[in-house]
């Protein structure tokens, strides 16, 4: 009887240690590479350091300089900008193609593969692969619409349409990922409610509004959280497709971080810029919470 | 009313094909232009055929830049990450769910919160972290003198080799296995590895699969910190090859798109093969 009892004390003594020696490496790179990371941009924010010098602390200085810098302004006007054509488009977008094949149709299981086709492929190869569609002359979006005898636009070369050509581009490259957890969230409402509401003799918007919506409300939610915080921090298509221009119309904040941190050496400020950052993230992300719970 | 609804029926084929036009078309167009002699591209650019095809513009893409060798690159640290997110993973979402130890709620809590830390804002102390990593790349114990980890695979693999997110996924598949498989197996004597490698891990190789395409796809397209930590041109990836080769050459659109269609062609060819395992991914982001 002690014998075992002691097998059993020196037994739960090994998973203890195991256990901490298994989640040790998660742990950490967590530590290395988060953490102390997360620390080390906060302290940088507060000084002036380019790499070959020693970091001088500054005080608030680059948060006020922030305050005055033109360019900060335009790269948070491009970003909102983005974020406000691509997150409500996108929602109802990935939402409806759902919708559309939520349904027991032959081959559908085909369309939902070519659907999602373009969410394969990386950002750098469909920025590439727009800016040929895009090209003035030859490509093929103007193409198209000569079609119908428009003469298409000189899209990433307009500052007035660059941006929404890569909003564009974006609903492409992006719906059909969002249509997919969409899906997954309509194929888990029991079938019995709508069956239930056939029999008191429910229209199919009132179906749609009443069963349907509230049901992938903790789906929405998910959906637009990511993609608020991807659009607050796009940057490849930017890169790729117009290199910010024609007229800095295309500078988003994380670009604007990249220019600073890496071609400019300016660590501090970049850093304290990709902190207001964060907290305009964490301030979206809250607000779409609120008008998420004020839906429920 | 049944004429009714064969229309309806027409009218969902109709809008199916014309979405799935506006998704595949570009793809279909890209390999066109990527198979197209110069003069061509230009005087027949919208045409999807052509009597002269010629894979002319992949030996071009391949004779101007070295792009074998970001392929290369792309592959190494695209599988390396699949390798070590899988075997780390597993290890700590298998502790998580099925051993007892000290730390262990408060220390999966805060790997948790980890994922809801934008990257961008450790982007910048992260380069720093790397270079100024002691005693490797040339530098000494002070982090000082050479370039540490910058420029050499570790800078991509060490950062990324356990996702909080792999934890998580796998940790969820663990906890869905009984857990008097385990008690069974030490009262046998068996090591608390072998308990994970030989009784447990087999059972959730699904999952391990799924967690290995979703990591083999971010990790061979991203772009944005392989360009900021691989800068030599021998060390760039893929995306950064083709980025740079688009700034670059920006209109030579055949070797362009012979270029951007060898960066899509092996997350395509994953997802053919093995789709089934794509949708219980995304089913498991869409539930949890």
């Amino acid at each position: 009887m002690k014998a075992t009892k002691k097998a059993k004390k020196n037994a739960s003594a090994k998973q203890n240690i195991m256990g901490m020696l298994f989640t040790a490496p998660p742990v950490i790179l967590f530590l290395v590479f988060t953490l102390f990371p997360m620390v080390m941009a906060i302290a940088l924010s507060f000084t002036d350091y380019d790499i070959i010098n020693a970091p001088r602390f500054i005080g608030l200085k680059n948060f006020k300089r922030i305050a005055q810098d033109q360019f900060f302004w335009i790269s948070l006007k491009n970003t909102l900008y983005y974020t406000v054509l691509y997150v409500p488009s996108g929602l109802l977008l990935s939402l409806g193609a759902a919708l559309f094949l939520n349904s027991e149709k032959r081959m559908v299981g085909l369309f939902r593969t070519l659907f999602y086709l373009p969410v394969l492929s990386s950002s750098v190869a469909t920025a590439t692969l727009w800016f040929w569609i895009l090209n003035p002359q030859l490509g093929l979006l103007n193409g198209f619409l000569s079609i119908f005898g428009i003469d298409g636009p000189a899209w990433l070369y307009d500052s007035k349409l660059a941006m929404i050509s890569i909003v564009m581009m974006s609903l492409w490259a992006g719906f059909g990922g969002n249509m997919m957890i969409f899906l997954s969230g309509l194929k888990g409402i029991p079938l019995i409610y709508y069956e239930a509401a056939k029999v008191e003799g429910a229209s199919r918007f009132q179906m749609f509004r009443w069963i349907t919506m509230p049901s992938l409300t903790k789906t929405t939610f998910l959906v637009s959280t990511m993609l608020i915080i991807g659009t607050l921090q796009v940057f490849d298509q930017a890169f790729v497709l117009t290199k910010g221009g024609p007229g800095n119309a295309t500078i988003t904040l994380v670009y604007y971080i990249y220019n600073n941190g890496f071609n400019n050496l300016k660590m501090g400020y970049a850093s304290s810029i990709s902190l207001v950052l964060f907290l305009i993230i964490l301030g979206m992300t809250i607000i779409n919470q609120r008008i998420n719970k004020a839906d429920i | 009313m049944k004429v009714r609804k064969n229309l309806r029926n027409v009218l969902w084929y109709v809008v199916a094909v014309c979405i799935a036009t506006v998704t595949v078309y570009p793809f279909l167009w890209m390999i066109a232009t990527s198979l197209k002699p110069e003069g061509e591209i230009y005087s027949k650019s919208l045409s999807l055929l052509s009597e002269n095809y010629s894979l002319n513009n992949y030996a071009k893409v391949f004779q101007t830049i070295p792009f074998l060798r970001y392929f290369m690159n792309s592959l190494i640290l695209a599988v390396t990450g699949v390798i070590t997110n899988i075997f780390l993973g597993s290890l700590a979402g298998y502790s998580y769910a099925k051993m007892k130890f000290k730390g262990r709620k408060i220390s999966f809590a805060i790997l948790l919160s980890s994922m809801m830390i934008p990257g961008i804002v450790t982007m910048i102390p992260q380069f720093l972290v790397l270079k100024y990593f002691p005693l490797v790349g040339g530098n000494n114990i002070l982090g000082q003198g050479g370039s540490g980890f910058i420029n050499h695979y570790s800078a991509i693999v060490l950062p990324g080799a356990c996702g909080a997110f792999a934890v998580f996924f796998m940790k969820q598949f663990f906890e869905t296995l009984p857990d008097d498989l385990a008690e069974a197996a030490r009262v046998d004597g068996c090591s608390e590895f072998r308990v994970f490698w030989q009784i447990y891990l087999p059972l959730i190789k699904p999952a391990a699969i799924t967690l290995g395409i979703m990591t083999f796809q971010a990790g061979w397209n991203s772009f944005m910190w392989p360009m900021i930590v691989l800068n030599s041109k021998e060390m760039m990836t893929i995306q950064v090859g083709l980025s740079t080769f688009q700034y670059q050459y920006n209109t030579m659109f055949g070797p362009l798109m012979a270029g951007t269609v060898i960066a899509t062609l092996p997350t395509i060819l994953i997802f053919i093969v093995a789709q089934k395992y794509y949708i219980q991914g995304i089913a498991f982001t869409g539930n949890k």
